[in-house]
């Protein structure tokens, strides 16, 4: 009853969101005014089977309804490289500095072309996992860390990073509950943990939880434990946008 | 030792890696081709391999280029994504097998490209540092207008990322090539000590620039080490 009066409240008294104080990680891209973005950029990071699609639809829809404008990225959705990036995993015929500076490009792609645009014009970014994975996946493959942050150097810091934190056991139930299999990638298969694919699927999901729990660290971001119903999750995640939005 | 400020000699690869570098027009390809095959004719193991060659990342850069849709940034990223896909695959197989590697184009034409297009520096040797040194690097210095000569002279049509036209400084596409390639030209004479290359003069004949580039490579390496098992 309570959300329903706010929503109310809402729809005549839109709020205009603060400008953000805007960094990037590290050399950042040539020839952006970090000023004229004046839009927020929110990250939703987290294994398949955390939620993290059905919060973002929910955010969306709750943004919009607060008169707020919305643009959605996510990895391997740029024009240039998705449909190779793709073609090559499924041949799984990269080898891992390859596939990552592959991921990166997408990544630079869509910030270039899809997130500092939408910025610009004052929209409400949601990115459906951003850099964190591709760093965690880099460094859970053994990749250099100072090589992968330097990599990453040219992302924007986000006005808000969660990830959904759901334990290895309770993802495998998801995923069979959903697809009634488990994926090549998220199992870890090509790092050759083990020849058992649900035990590799337990151990490399272990080591993400372990490396996001590292970067949590340097990139401060805040964990949400998704064990919680999707509408407790939802209300986590709009309080902290709210305050975002307001401050 | 750190991969990325070393040859591959220095960190005991049996095989050795010979790089040429130079504008478009300094007659580098000729000379990398006369030099595989000296070597094959001597019965040595060689491998070439060229920049931007890589099959499957060819498709992708292929598109950004035809669609004018690559930034310096994903310029960037895309050509370092072809180089590790030949690097892992290709390169470092290869040397770990004992072959002598030529390659048309190494790490230098991204620290000089993707610099003049406004990457920083730091960032792009970052990106590249899984890669180890050459053993040895050739650079041709045709100069500046010989360079442009050989390439304008023939009016080709100059593609847009080749002409640098996506960094604005002419709308005239021979003008921009002109003050591009002057810009790179620039950035490969200040990694000329750096990255101890060793200069030609490409204003010579083609004949006396291979003899020295043969006298050189016999020098430096022991070529009757590397020679094919004949089966």
């Amino acid at each position: 009853m309570n959300s329903l009066f706010k929503q109310k409240r809402a729809d005549h008294n839109i709020v205009v969101p603060s400008l953000s104080q805007r960094r990037f990680y590290g050399h950042g891209l040539p020839g952006v005014k970090l000023e004229a973005l004046s839009g927020k950029l929110i990250a939703v990071e987290g294994a398949d089977g955390s939620g993290r699609s059905t919060q973002i639809t929910r955010l969306v829809e709750w943004l919009e309804g607060n008169g707020h404008a919305t643009v959605q990225v996510g990895l391997k959705r740029s024009t240039l490289v998705s449909e190779e990036l793709n073609k090559a995993q499924q041949g799984n015929i990269l080898s891992r500095i390859t596939i990552s500076l592959f991921y990166a490009t997408d990544f630079a792609d869509q910030l270039e072309n899809i997130i500092l645009p939408a910025l610009r014009s004052g929209f409400m970014v949601l990115a459906d996992r951003y850099i964190y994975t591709l760093m965690v996946r880099d460094m859970v493959r053994g990749m250099d860390e100072a090589w992968v942050k330097n990599l990453y150097g040219i992302a924007l810091e986000p006005d808000a990073v969660f990830y959904l934190n759901v334990s290895p056991e309770e993802l495998v139930k998801r995923n069979f509950a959903k697809n009634h299999s488990l994926d090549y990638w998220e199992s870890g298969m090509d790092l050759g943990l083990s020849r058992d694919m649900f035990d590799s699927f337990l151990k490399y999901q272990a080591l993400m939880e372990h490396q996001f729990k590292r970067l949590q660290a340097t990139y401060g971001f805040k964990i949400v434990d998704a064990h919680q119903s999707a509408d407790a999750v939802n209300e986590v995640l709009r309080n902290e946008i709210e305050s975002l939005l307001v401050r | 030792m750190l991969i990325g400020q070393n040859t591959f000699a220095e960190l005991g690869f049996p095989g050795r890696l010979i790089a040429v570098e130079g504008l478009d027009g300094s007659g580098k390809s000729t000379q990398i081709y006369l030099l595989k095959r000296w070597l094959e004719l001597e019965g040595a193991r060689v491998f070439f391999s060229e920049w931007n060659s890589s099959e499957l990342v060819k498709s992708a850069t292929s598109k950004g280029k035809k669609r004018e849709l690559l930034t310096p940034t994903t310029f960037s990223l895309i050509h370092a994504t072809d180089f590790a896909d030949r690097y892992e695959r290709q390169l470092v197989p290869l040397l770990r097998a004992g072959y002598i590697v030529l390659c048309d184009r190494y790490v230098y034409t991204a620290f000089a490209r993707d610099v003049v297009r406004g990457c920083p520096s730091k960032w792009v040797r970052g990106n590249y540092n899984f890669a180890c040194l050459p053993d040895l690097t050739f650079f041709f210095n045709a100069g500046l207008e010989v360079s442009l000569r050989r390439i304008l002279d023939n009016r080709p049509e100059l593609k847009y990322f080749e002409a640098g036209m996506d960094l604005k400084l002419s709308t005239d596409p021979y003008e921009s090539f002109r003050i591009f390639q002057g810009r790179i030209l620039e950035q490969y004479l200040a990694m000329s000590t750096e990255f101890n290359f060793v200069v030609v003069d490409a204003n010579q004949p083609v004949e006396t620039q291979q003899s020295i580039v043969r006298q050189i490579v016999g020098s430096r390496i022991d070529v009757s080490k590397y020679l094919a098992v004949k089966y």
